[in-house]
C-alpha cells in the first residue's frame, strides 16, 4: 500500500515528551522518535507496557504539549503555535480510538450523543440530520437504530469498543490513532473489530497509526511496524521484513515470544529469555537503554546511545551491532 | 443423543438486540426512586411540610407574635392545634414560621453547595498546579476555623437574626462540597472518555457540562443533601443557645429552647417543633441517600 514517492501524511521527528516526576527528577517516556506515516498505510507500534507507545500517540495528537519535536501533518506543523480556530478544525482530521471501551465512554450520556459529540464540538449538522447521521454512523460499525438511545453500560465490550469507533468517524478523518483498541476485548470478539478496522479503511482511505502489543494482531493489520523499548524507537520496517529477519536484539526476543497455535511446533519453539528486567526509566543515562539486558551487548554499546540508521533499503534499526 | 439436540434458529440481527426498554434518564431516575419506599415517603413528608410552612401561618386566625395572657400554655385543642405558649402564642402558626426559617436556611445552604461549592471544587481541580494549591490552602484555613466562632465574631458587627446566619453559612457551608467535587474531577479528568472529547475538540466549557458535571451529580446530590440537615441544626443550634433569631421571631430553635424551659408542666411545647425538626433532617438524609441510587444509571438491576 506505500510507495515511496508518496508523500507522508504524518512526519513526526525527534519528538520528546518527558514528565517531572519529581525533584530533579525526569521520566523520558517519549525520547527522540522520529517516523513518518504514508497515506492510507497502517503503521503498527509495539513494545511491552510502559515503553511510551500510549505516550507517542498522545502526545501526536497533541493531548500532551510535546518536550521538543516537530510534528507536521499533511505539510503542516501542528504542534507549537497553531491558532486555536485551526487547532480545533485539525481535529476533524485526526481522530482517537482508546484502549478501555469501558471508560472511553460517557456513562452519563445516550450513545445518540456520544457518537454524534464531534458532529456538535464541530457544529455540522443539527437535528434530523444529525440524527440520521448518528444512525447512518451506528449501521457502518454494525449497531442499529434502538441502540441510539441507550446508555454505554448496557452495552458489551466490543459494542462499546464500537461505539467509540463511530464516534471518531463522525467527524470524517484522515488519520485514526487506534491507542491499543483490542487489548481489552476477547479474542474472539478482537477479530471482529480488526476485520471493521480494516474495512473502514479499505471504504474511506483512513491512515491509522495501530498501537498494540499483541504481535500476531499488529503482523496482520500492519504495513510497516515500529518497535519501541523505553521511550525509543528501535526499528522501523515493513511487517514482512520485520518479521522475517528482525535486526534489532529486543525485536527477536519480543518475536520469539510469539506462542504459535501448534502443539507441536510450539513444544519444539526456542525463546529468547532475556536477562533482568525493565530498567528504571526515569533518569536513564547515556548509552543504548537495551544494553543491560541484551545477550550481545558490549562496552560501546553501554557508552553510546546508537541512532537509528537504514540497515536494509526501509528497514530501520537503532543497534549498533545490526548490519 | 442426537435427537435430543436441535440446533437453534439464531437470527443475526437479534444477537445485537438489548431486552431492556429503553426510557430516558429521568423516567429512568424517577423508577428507581420509587422503587426506595423510604426515600418516597420522605420526598412526600418534606412536601407536606414544605406547604404547611408555607400555606399554614396564611390561612391561620392567629399570628405568629400575637400575644394572648388569658390562654397561656395551653394543651393542643381544636383552637389551638399545637396548644399555646407562655404569652398564649399559638403554636401551631410560630412552628411553621419557625419551620420557614429551616427551610429558608436549608434552601440557601443547598443554593451555595450547588453555586460556589461546586464552581471553586471545578476550577480548583481543572486548573491544577499552582491555581489549585492556592485554592486549597484557603479552604484548608476556612475548615480550621469553627464554625461557632464565626458566628460570634459575626454578632459583633451585624445583628442577630437569619441574615447572620447566612452570612456565616456562606463564608464556610461550601467548603466540603468544593472539596468532594474537587476530588471527583481530578477523578474524571483523565478519564478516557474526556481525552476523547477534547481529541473531538469539545470546548472546555463543553467538557465541564457534559463530561465532569453529570459525573459529579450523585457526590452533588448527596452532598447538598446531608449540608441541609447540617444547617438547620446550626441554625436551631444558634437559636437555642440564644444568638440566632431572636424573640418574637420564630425559629425551630428558638421554640424548642421555650418548650424545654417548660418540659416537665408543659411538654407539648417542646414536642411538637421537636417532631418536625427531627422529620425534616431524617427525610433529607434518606431521601438523599435515595436520589444518589436512583440518578446513577449504573446503580439499576
Amino acid at each position: 500500500m506505500k510507495s515511496a514517492e508518496n508523500k507522508p501524511l504524518l512526519e513526526v521527528k525527534n519528538l520528546k515528551k518527558y514528565f517531572q516526576v519529581g525533584k530533579n527528577q525526569i521520566l523520558k517516556a517519549v525520547d527522540d522518535v522520529s517516523l513518518d506515516i504514508y497515506k492510507g498505510e497502517t503503521l503498527g507500534l509495539v513494545g511491552e507496557s510502559g515503553c511510551g507507545k500510549s505516550t507517542f500517540g498522545r502526545t501526536v495528537i497533541q493531548l500532551y504539549e510535546p518536550t521538543d519535536g516537530r510534528i507536521v501533518y499533511d505539510g503542516r506543523e501542528i504542534n507549537g503555535s497553531l491558532p486555536s480556530a485551526e487547532r480545533h478544525g485539525f481535529t476533524r482530521k485526526m481522530q482517537m480510538i482508546f484502549q478501555d471501551p469501558y471508560a472511553c465512554l460517557n456513562p452519563r450520556m445516550k450513545v445518540i450523543d456520544i457518537v454524534a459529540e464531534g458532529i456538535d464540538a464541530h457544529g455540522i449538522l443539527s437535528g434530523e440530520e444529525r440524527t440520521k447521521k448518528v444512525l447512518e454512523l451506528l449501521e457502518t460499525v454494525g449497531l442499529s437504530e434502538e441502540h441510539a438511545n441507550r446508555f454505554p453500560h448496557e452495552f458489551s465490550g466490543g459494542q462499546r469498543q464500537r461505539v467509540g469507533i463511530a464516534r471518531a468517524l463522525a467527524v470524517n478523518p484522515e488519520f485514526v490513532i487506534c491507542d491499543e483498541p483490542i487489548s481489552a476485548l476477547d479474542v474472539s470478539i478482537q477479530a471482529q473489530v480488526i476485520n471493521l478496522l480494516k474495512e473502514l479503511q479499505e471504504k474511506r482511505g483512513l491512515t491509522y497509526l495501530f498501537i498494540a502489543h499483541d504481535l500476531s494482531m499488529v503482523k496482520h493489520i500492519s504495513d510497516r511496524i515500529g518497535v519501541m523499548y523505553l521511550g525509543a524507537m528501535v526499528e522501523l520496517a515493513d511487517s514482512e521484513s520485520l518479521f522475517e529477519a528482525p535486526l534489532h536484539p529486543y525485536t527477536q526476543a519480543l518475536l520469539s515470544a510469539i506462542p504459535i497455535p501448534d502443539p507441536d511446533v510450539e513444544k519444539s519453539r526456542s525463546r529468547i529469555m532475556l536477562e533482568g528486567s525493565l530498567p528504571n526509566p526515569v533518569n536513564l543515562k547515556e548509552g543504548c537503554r537495551f544494553a543491560s539486558r541484551c545477550p550481545y551487548a558490549e562496552q560501546l554499546c553501554k557508552e553510546k546511545t546508537p541512532e537509528m540508521k537504514e540497515v536494509r533499503p526501509g528497514h530501520f534499526a537503532a543497534c549498533h551491532k545490526a548490519m | 443423543m442426537d435427537e435430543l439436540f436441535v440446533k437453534a434458529y439464531v437470527d443475526e440481527s437479534e444477537k445485537e438486540h438489548i431486552a431492556r426498554p429503553n426510557l430516558t434518564a429521568l423516567q429512568d431516575g424517577w423508577l428507581r426512586l420509587k422503587k426506595n419506599k423510604a426515600a418516597v415517603v420522605c420526598l412526600f413528608t418534606l412536601i407536606a411540610i414544605g406547604l404547611l410552612a408555607i400555606l399554614a401561618p396564611e390561612f391561620s386566625r392567629y399570628s405568629y407574635k400575637e400575644t394572648n395572657y388569658d390562654i397561656i400554655y395551653q394543651i393542643p385543642s381544636m383552637e389551638h392545634f399545637f396548644g399555646t405558649d407562655q404569652f398564649g402564642r399559638d403554636l401551631w402558626v410560630r412552628t411553621w414560621m419557625g419551620t420557614r426559617i429551616s427551610l429558608l436556611i436549608a434552601f440557601v445552604a443547598a443554593l451555595l453547595d450547588l453555586t460556589l461549592g461546586v464552581t471553586y471544587g471545578a476550577v480548583s481541580a481543572l486548573a491544577g498546579g499552582k491555581v489549585d494549591a492556592v485554592m486549597q490552602r484557603i479552604i484548608e484555613v476556612l475548615v480550621g476555623i469553627p464554625h461557632l466562632i464565626i458566628v460570634i465574631l459575626l454578632m459583633m458587627v451585624m445583628p442577630a437574626g437569619i441574615w447572620t446566619i447566612v452570612v456565616a453559612l456562606s463564608i464556610t457551608g461550601w467548603v466540603n462540597m468544593a472539596r468532594l467535587v474537587r476530588g471527583s474531577i481530578l477523578k474524571l479528568k483523565n478519564q478516557e472518555f474526556v481525552l476523547a472529547a477534547r481529541v473531538l475538540g469539545t470546548s472546555t466549557a463543553g467538557i465541564i457540562w457534559k463530561h465532569l458535571i453529570p459525573n459529579t451529580v450523585g457526590v452533588i446530590v448527596i452532598n447538598a443533601m446531608f449540608t441541609i440537615p447540617s444547617a438547620i441544626f446550626t441554625e436551631a443550634f444558634l437559636s437555642f443557645i440564644g444568638i440566632g433569631m431572636q424573640e418574637p421571631k420564630a425559629s425551630l430553635g428558638v421554640l424548642i429552647n421555650n418548650g424545654y424551659q417548660v418540659l416537665r408542666n408543659f411538654p407539648h411545647v417542646l414536642i411538637f417543633p421537636a417532631i418536625v425538626i427531627v422529620l425534616i433532617m431524617v427525610c433529607f438524609s434518606i431521601l438523599g441517600d435515595g436520589l444518589r441510587d436512583a440518578l446513577d444509571p449504573r446503580m439499576r438491576k
